[in-house]
């Protein structure tokens, strides 16, 4: 038995029982490994005797669900109306050349943060009323 | 000396853990709070009941030698806090949330208690004659829902809790949770109570780590308390659409969160094919108070008309005092969003104001006499939705944020139907055509054999013509609100600012959506 198909085992251990378990699932997946990848979904289907086209529906249902993993790491920035509203738009540009190829910026609608603007999320950590210079930092310092 | 900072969320974005850490390395005693929601102040740092914000690290010592210029005053007499009529955040800035001692202390759990004395068909009837209606948006009555759901038989039923907060320009579930999370378990409790239901689920959109975890460690908390009821937290994976609550269900189910048609109606087969109330955070969290002995009562005196009771509102956006404001339905939004917001951040002039999220009407100067009322917002095409008010200074450009609604639709469309997946895609390149000028005649239409199509090309004036019969498609076609109110800000930002769609020519514009009307 490979790394993988042991962990994802633990894992569907783990949910056994638990009502609508594959949701629960999927994120524990997605964070031990970065992606639920197709190896993962026909682990995952075999585990929770669905069909694989069933588990690949559902990963590619949702936004945090990833094929494969990127080993950069990502800062997400709000881009929704109120971060709009507070200027968002016109620090994407500096942002994505200080992000270059090391950082993945990607875009999330709404942290919660609307009246404190622009905002982003790097891991679990938030940071608010972002100018150019303030996002350009969380991008070099996102690890 | 007691230090109270708030550990909300938007506080610890802004450096509120590292100012805790900096008052406690100078042996202070530093209480972490849920946030009073006078966000433009934020991280606010309170001593014996006087604030000091925004501060930073470089205030610490004048705080503490009492000569910053961060002091405003007592906060209790903040004109912010002062003109508001607080039930449902009774305890923001007051209560460490996890504290099950300041819960207590501050009328916790006797909702609970007293619901429990009174039993199923009491309670039902007290949160009807409250006048209580879904904060979700659609304004449904929470006591008929709950009646709905207490006389379907079942073996098994559920409390579902609808957390996916994803409107932009909203963030009170947020603060609910993160700064008052047992009030939130307890409604639940309350609405298991009176329809019988054991097991509750919170669906929380991703987006969200600290009310994730504060609902985990709430819950841990207090399980002996609300017990036999049993609650448990589910965790969305980015998808917008499933804030709505059947496709809220299919994702709980562990499925796509595909919306279902209605009926049957999640009361009679929800979750599982189960009887299930779903019902959004600020319901939920305004049961307590409504079940407090005389607490229906006094709810059902506050508002105006059929809007009964306070609504928590938003000021987000470009405002110069953003937070969160309860106050009873009735209030204008010039009130709110000058005497009570300060006007925009930016010092410019309001040009336009969004309410009710990504979905919701831009509203025009002109119109900011109309009243806070879910009623008054229909009759004006527009809605009040979770109450997320962004305001927009005069640099927006409202041809962009039309697209962007569109824009916006189709990348969180389920896919379900089609007035929604393929009209939300065509509505954005009808909007780029519009911004373009209209488009020449493309090289079907020239050929000779296509002798009924027009050889001039589309003219801007029919683009509008497509667009709004676009929107008609949608808002009568579509499954949800999704497809269906996306053309809420489309065709208000058409309507109010011509001009972004057609720079010189706005009298084209009115012409055509005159003769739609006709």
């Amino acid at each position: 038995m490979s790394i993988k198909e042991q962990r994802i085992a633990e894992i569907l251990v783990d949910h056994q029982g638990r009502e609508g378990s594959l949701l629960p699932i999927l994120h524990d997946v997605q964070a031990e490994f970065g992606c639920v990848d197709a190896d993962s979904e026909k682990l995952i289907a075999q585990g929770l005797n669905l069909s694989r086209a069933d588990v690949h529906g559902v990963v590619s249902f949702y936004h945090d669900f990833r094929p494969s993993a990127d080993p950069r790491p990502e800062v997400q920035v709000c881009r929704a109306e109120a971060c709009k509203a507070r200027g968002v738009e016109a620090i994407i540009a500096d942002a994505e050349k200080a992000a270059g190829e090391r950082v993945r910026v990607s875009t999330v609608y709404c942290l919660g943060l609307c009246s404190a603007g622009p905002a982003a999320r790097v891991g679990d950590r938030l940071h608010a009323r972002l100018d150019s210079k303030g996002l350009v930092e969380v991008i070099e310092n996102a690890r | 000396m007691i230090i109270r900072i708030s550990d909300d969320a938007l506080a610890r974005a802004l450096g509120a853990d590292a100012l805790a850490q900096a008052f406690a390395q100078k042996g202070h005693e530093v209480q972490r709070t849920s946030s009073w929601g006078m966000q433009w102040l934020e991280p606010l740092v309170e001593i014996d009941g006087h604030g000091f914000g925004p501060a930073t690290l470089d205030d610490v010592d004048a705080i503490l030698d009492g000569s910053s210029d961060k002091a405003i005053g007592v906060i209790v007499d903040h004109p912010f806090i002062a003109r508001q009529q607080r039930l449902t955040f009774v305890r923001a800035g007051r209560t460490r949330p996890l504290s099950l001692e300041d819960y207590e202390a501050t009328g916790g759990w006797i909702g609970l208690r007293r619901a429990r004395q009174i039993g199923a068909e009491q309670i039902v009837e007290e949160v009807t004659a409250s006048g209580l209606r879904g904060r979700g948006g659609a304004g449904f009555p929470a006591g008929i829902k709950w009646k709905t759901v207490a006389n379907t038989p079942g073996a098994q039923k559920y409390i579902v809790c609808n957390a996916d907060e994803g409107d932009s320009g909203t963030f009170a579930d947020r603060m609910v949770m993160e700064g008052d999370p047992f009030a939130l378990i307890e409604g639940m409790a309350i609405a298991g109570e009176a329809v019988g239901a054991t097991k509750g689920y919170i669906y929380v959109r991703s987006e969200y780590p600290d009310a994730i975890g504060k609902l985990n460690q709430a819950i841990a908390l207090c399980a002996s308390i609300i017990a036999p009821f049993d609650c448990e937290v589910r965790v969305g994976a980015g998808a917008y659409v499933c804030g709505e609550e059947t496709s809220l269900l299919n994702s709980l189910e562990g499925k796509r969160g595909e919306v279902r048609a209605k009926p049957p109606l999640p009361a009679i087969q929800g979750l599982f094919g189960r009887p299930t109330v779903v019902n959004n955070v600020l319901t939920l969290a305004a049961v307590p108070h409504i079940l407090a002995e005389g607490g229906s009562a006094q709810y059902g005196s506050l508002g105006i008309e059929r809007s009964k009771g306070t609504m928590p509102i938003q000021l987000a956006g470009n405002i110069k005092h953003g937070g969160l404001f309860e106050v009873a339905f009735g209030i204008t939004l010039r009130e709110l969003i000058y005497d009570i917001g300060g006007g925009t951040e930016s010092g410019r002039p309001v040009k336009a104001v969004q309410v009710g999220g990504p979905l919701g009407a831009y509203i025009h100067p002109d119109q900011f006499d109309i009243k806070f009322d879910y009623e008054a917002y229909t009759a004006a095409d527009a809605l009040i939705g979770h109450g997320g008010i962004t305001v927009f200074d005069d640099t927006v450009d409202m041809g962009a944020m039309a697209r962007f609604a569109m824009e916006f639709c189709a990348a969180e469309s389920c896919g379900k139907c089609t007035p929604c997946r393929i009209g939300a895609v065509r509505g954005v390149e009808v909007i780029d055509r519009i911004r373009a000028g209209g488009r020449p005649a493309d090289s079907v239409e020239l050929q000779p054999v296509m002798h009924n199509a027009p050889k001039t090309g589309r003219l801007p004036e029919q683009e509008i013509g497509l667009l709004t019969d676009l929107c008609e498609t949608m808002k009568f076609g579509s499954l949800c609100a999704l497809g269906g109110f996306t053309p809420y800000p489309v065709m208000s930002a058409l309507k109010n600012w011509p001009e972004d769609f057609m720079p010189g020519q706005e009298g084209a514009v009115q012409k055509v959506l005159d003769g739609n009307d006709a």
